[in-house]
């Protein structure tokens, strides 16, 4: 099948890349343009390991296809932290031991960082609902909330 | 002589609950029982863990056995 | 090793070494290597239970122009020959072989009959059509009544029941048969006021973790093949490997990459020697990934059981007499862990009477693997349940009944030794003080309670600590780190070498960089690992000392070492320790240490968890509002990634207590192989998981660690269990408390 040529943004930078008509974004951030850090842990939405924002709103990759990205602006755990360092989630998943195998930390770190984004002061329910579609199997759960809940208060300049 | 304590299972073969046995290193000891007890293959027994005063050992072969010990053969874990 | 002992890094909350690759999608898993000229290898699976394979033909798939080769069971060519055959080993490895590739039947939905590799993984994944099998179908054995009857369809017809006084005449799905027994049980339960016996069930269950099976091969027949995978254990891999392929190991290297997720799951191979004969084939590197689906149906999962569990009590709460019976699936080949279930069940209680049978039974489903205190979770939690009965029928506090019955050291066990010291007692006074226990249950809900004990092990481990010129460090381990095991690596070399942990880098060597070193598993890597960690720093202290002392003119023993500093005690010199390793060319010649152990003396982790549930009386829907997860550590080398493992260990056995489960059709055809209907738990369902780390510290160990990764998996089977009892006034036997069981018990009674 011929390919289709894709022109989109990655991470603030300017991307193209041909893919098949049923290759998913998740597929060709991974097997085309190596962008790993996106992560594939069942391929149908139900485990939130290939979470990226789309146009600035949380979507699971594996759910897109490349074709969709045309025009678009993709981010990608790779564009969290800038060329200062750590994103402040970043930081408050160390300190706070958020991760044990890491399989679903830069998933969870796209979600929450979209999650503060769209609501800085969220209630510990709010932030467990937000991150409902992020299954981690190491920790249940209590140091990811502890680490987005500090998070939010450091990125609302009241720590 | 260390004393050896049979387990249940192992009970069936040497029809005895404990035997003593003089030896300082654990291969020996089993070189020991599998002579006393026809029905205990030596082969089998080196497949086991063993106890010795309550340390579990899952590869005993040299290990040193004081004339106090007590000495439990048990199924080797492993863990998940 | 003393029971105040003071640390310098031990038991700080350090940043994990790994820790900023795994925040920014640097680190690499299974899935994540990409190698030049690289295929796509994928697998077809048997759609039957049970059934003969009358014909592979797989002649269009090799036809087809995206197809590089083939793989099927005849492949594994070596395992043929006499040298491998005949001895009980070289049955394991068969075993082991026909679960990569089914020989001449399929076992279960899901069992792996032939793979492709093509060009791209969509190519793979479409060619498997092509592959043309006939069968001729078995009745399906799904569960151990149907497998243990007389009449069952046999899945092996040259398997007999070992543990029997006589050889059975008759081929069996009961692999195997253990009793362990001590006292008189008959004469405790005589003595006994109140007796409680009940059965119970428990479901197939998946360790779950997020990253699927995968790894990424070459094969050189001059002896450099490769294999890239997520393992907990990459020498035992390259061990099964090797030998299912009739390989040297010194012509297989196997790297462990980053693992995203175990539990016991990842301990075993599936698709490794598969890619291997792919790329044989092929002259192409090869990768392989699982499907989300295929992780479900061809994967871990860890036994259903039924069990059985009759306990005697006098009314003052003397434990007189306890029974157990267990039947575990073992999937389609033998090798449950029926065995630790048999030696687990009753070991948080001092009771003289103990008698457990326990059988090893084959059904049609996936092979069982490890999966955290394997064995244990399902025999405890029938254990407990009784326990905790007795005690309401008692009117007793159910710590308190455990208190007057805990195993403490001295205590026999009914698998051979007395313990030694363990913590068992400090954890339920710690349960009975927690702020937790102490606070009135809410209106209309239910609260449990639960014990929980495992062995821990040991193990071999090989470690290196290779000093630099400028005073840092590489700790080069052999155990892959699931959970922030470099984290504590760092912080006991550094308690040794007296320096700052981050100058010390620990990594992960491949097979050819370090001897052998048993997996991560058992909750061994902290205890055993770190036991060669500390070692071979020791040996980097003591040369350290002798580079000195040769400078100086004295004798070693004249040096002492301390906060990362060498002196002189006869005299006034002293040397940093970047100062002996930037003169370690003119002393010597490079610093390094190394110990390959066989550590022993692994300690026991006893554990203590509390629960309480709410119950919504229409839908049966159950929710954990508060849960409190107490457990002996010995020492938490890293308290927070310790809390972690009581958190993790708590929450996979709150799933397991209220959702997950394997659904067959009544063809044996799995019919939930994703996360949406195979349902772990979400944030949005749970409440934070306090913890409260008791350290009775395990003398064996240095700095007196015992392992805690597992154990925190057996006390929720039986809290929750119990929770949702309490709250709904019935007796709850069957798991997982899911809300079409609790509205059935809720309405029938």
């Amino acid at each position: 099948m011929a390919k289709s040529h894709v022109t989109t943004s990655i991470n603030g930078q300017p991307q193209e890349f041909l893919c098949e008509p049923g290759d998913t974004l998740l597929d060709v951030l991974r097997n085309d343009l190596n962008l790993t850090g996106t992560k594939e842990g069942c391929g149908s939405g139900d485990c939130g390991a290939c979470s990226v924002t789309l146009n600035g709103r949380l979507v699971c990759s594996c759910l897109v296809l490349g074709v969709e990205v045309e025009g678009a602006e993709v981010g990608t755990i790779e564009g969290v932290s800038t060329g200062d360092g750590l994103h402040v989630i970043q930081e408050k998943f160390l300190e706070h031991a958020a991760l044990q195998c890491g399989i679903c930390t830069p998933g969870l770190i796209v979600s929450a960082k979209a999650l503060l984004e769209e609501n800085p002061n969220p209630t510990e329910e709010e932030a467990r609902y937000y991150l409902a579609g992020n299954l981690c199997r190491c920790t249940g759960y209590d140091k990811i909330i502890k680490a987005v809940m500090d998070s939010a208060e450091t990125l609302r300049g009241v720590a | 002589m260390a004393i050896v304590i049979f387990s249940s299972e192992l009970q069936k073969l040497t029809g005895e609950e404990q035997t003593r046995v003089d030896a300082e290193v654990f291969k020996d000891i089993v070189t020991e029982i599998s002579n006393q007890y026809s029905a205990l293959e030596h082969d089998e027994l080196m497949k086991m863990a063993v106890a010795i005063d309550g340390e579990i050992i899952h590869t005993p072969f040299l290990e040193k056995v004081a004339a106090t010990s007590e000495v439990h053969f048990l199924y080797r874990i492993s863990g998940g | 090793m003393s029971e105040a002992q003071e640390f310098k890094y031990i038991g700080q909350r350090t940043i994990r070494p790994d820790g900023f690759d795994k925040v920014t999608g640097r680190a690499t898993y299974g899935a994540d290597l990409t190698l030049p000229g690289m295929i796509w290898g994928k697998t077809l699976r048997s759609p039957h239970a049970h059934a003969k394979i009358l014909s592979i033909d797989t002649s269009k798939a090799e036809a087809h122009p995206d197809v590089m080769s083939v793989a099927t069971f005849k492949d594994f060519v070596s395992l043929q020959s006499e040298s491998v055959a005949g001895t009980e080993d070289a049955a394991g490895v068969l075993d082991v072989a026909r679960n990569c590739l089914a020989d001449d039947k399929v076992l279960y939905h899901g069992h792996a009959i032939a793979a492709i590799a093509a060009r791209t993984e969509s190519a793979a994944k479409d060619a498997l059509a092509l592959i043309d099998v006939k069968y001729e179908l078995l009745p399906a054995v799904m569960d151990v009544e149907d497998a243990m009857k007389e009449d069952s369809s046999v899945l092996h017809d040259d398997m007999f029941t070992a543990g029997y006084d006589e050889k059975p005449s008759k081929a069996s799905n009961i692999a195997t048969r253990v009793e362990m027994k001590m006292g008189d049980v008959e004469a405790g339960f005589a003595e006994a006021d109140v007796i409680v016996e009940r059965e119970f069930r428990t479901p197939t269950a998946h360790q779950g973790y997020i990253e699927p099976h995968a790894c990424t091969v070459t094969y050189d027949e001059n002896g450099q093949s490769m294999v890239w995978c997520c393992t907990q254990g990459h020498f035992d891999v390259r061990t099964l490997t090797a030998k299912v392929l009739g390989m040297e190991l010194g012509k297989l290297k196997v790297i462990a990459s980053e693992i995203g997720g175990g539990f016991g799951g990842k301990t075993v191979i599936y698709q490794e020697p598969v890619a291997l004969v792919l790329s044989k084939k092929s002259g192409r590197p090869v990768k392989m990934v699982m499907d989300r689906d295929e992780v479900f149906i061809a994967t871990g999962p860890t036994s259903a059981a039924k069990l059985k569990a009759k306990v005697g009590v006098k009314k003052d709460g003397t434990i007189t007499a306890m029974q157990g019976w267990m039947a575990y699936e073992a999937g389609a080949f033998k090798g449950s862990p029926m065995v630790p279930g048999v030696m687990t069940m009753f070991t948080p209680y001092d009771c003289p009477n103990v008698l457990v049978e326990g059988f090893d039974v084959v059904v049609n489903k996936s092979k069982v693997a490890a999966y955290r205190a394997p064995g244990a979770p399902q025999a405890e939690y029938a254990a407990e349940m009784v326990v905790n009965e007795l005690a309401e029928l008692l009117g007793m506090d159910p710590i308190d009944l455990r208190l007057k019955n805990a195993a403490k050291e001295g205590t026999q066990t009914i698998y051979g030794p007395k313990l030694k010291r363990v913590g068992l007692v400090e954890c339920l006074e710690a349960a009975k003080n927690s702020p937790h226990y102490l606070s009135p249950l809410p209106e209309g809900q239910g609260r449990g309670l639960a014990s929980g004990f495992w062995f821990n092990i040991g193990g071999q481990s090989s470690v290196s600590v290779n000093m630099n010129p400028d005073g840092t460090g590489t700790i080069v381990e052999g155990s892959p780190d699931i959970g922030g095991s470099r984290a504590s690596m760092q912080m006991m070399a550094a308690e040794v070498l007296q320096i700052e942990p981050k100058n010390l880098k620990p990594i992960i060597a491949d097979t050819e960089n370090l001897p052998y070193s048993q997996g991560t598993g058992g909750s061994r890597t902290t205890f055993a690992t770190g036991m060669a960690v500390i070692e071979a720093s020791e040996k980097v202290v003591a040369q350290v000392k002798e580079r000195a002392a040769a400078v100086w003119n004295v004798t070693a023993e004249q040096v002492e070492y301390a906060d990362g500093v060498a002196r002189n005690t006869a005299g006034e010199d002293s040397m940093t320790l970047a100062e002996v390793c930037k003169n370690a060319e003119k002393t010597g010649g490079q610093i390094s240490g190394n110990a390959n152990i066989n550590a022993r003396g692994a300690g026991p982790s006893f554990a203590v968890h509390i629960c309480d549930v709410a119950v919504d009386k229409e839908t049966g829907k159950v929710d954990v509002t508060r849960y409190t997860a107490i457990q002996d550590a010995g020492k938490a080398i890293h308290p927070g990634y310790v809390e972690g493992q009581l958190q993790g260990g708590a929450v996979q056995g709150i799933g397991w207590a209220l959702n997950e489960e394997y659904v067959f059709n009544a063809d044996g055809v799995m019919e939930n192989p994703g996360f949406l209907d195979y349902r772990i738990p979400l944030a949005s369902d749970l409440p934070m998981i306090e913890t409260i780390t008791v350290e009775v510290p395990n003398a064996f160990h240095p700095y007196g660690v015992r392992g805690v990764g597992e154990t925190g998996i057996i006390p929720p089977l039986g809290a929750v269990g119990y929770a949702v009892g309490n709250a709904i006034d019935r007796k709850v036997e069957e798991l997982p408390c899911s809300p079409p069981r609790v509205l059935a018990l809720i309405q029938n009674g």
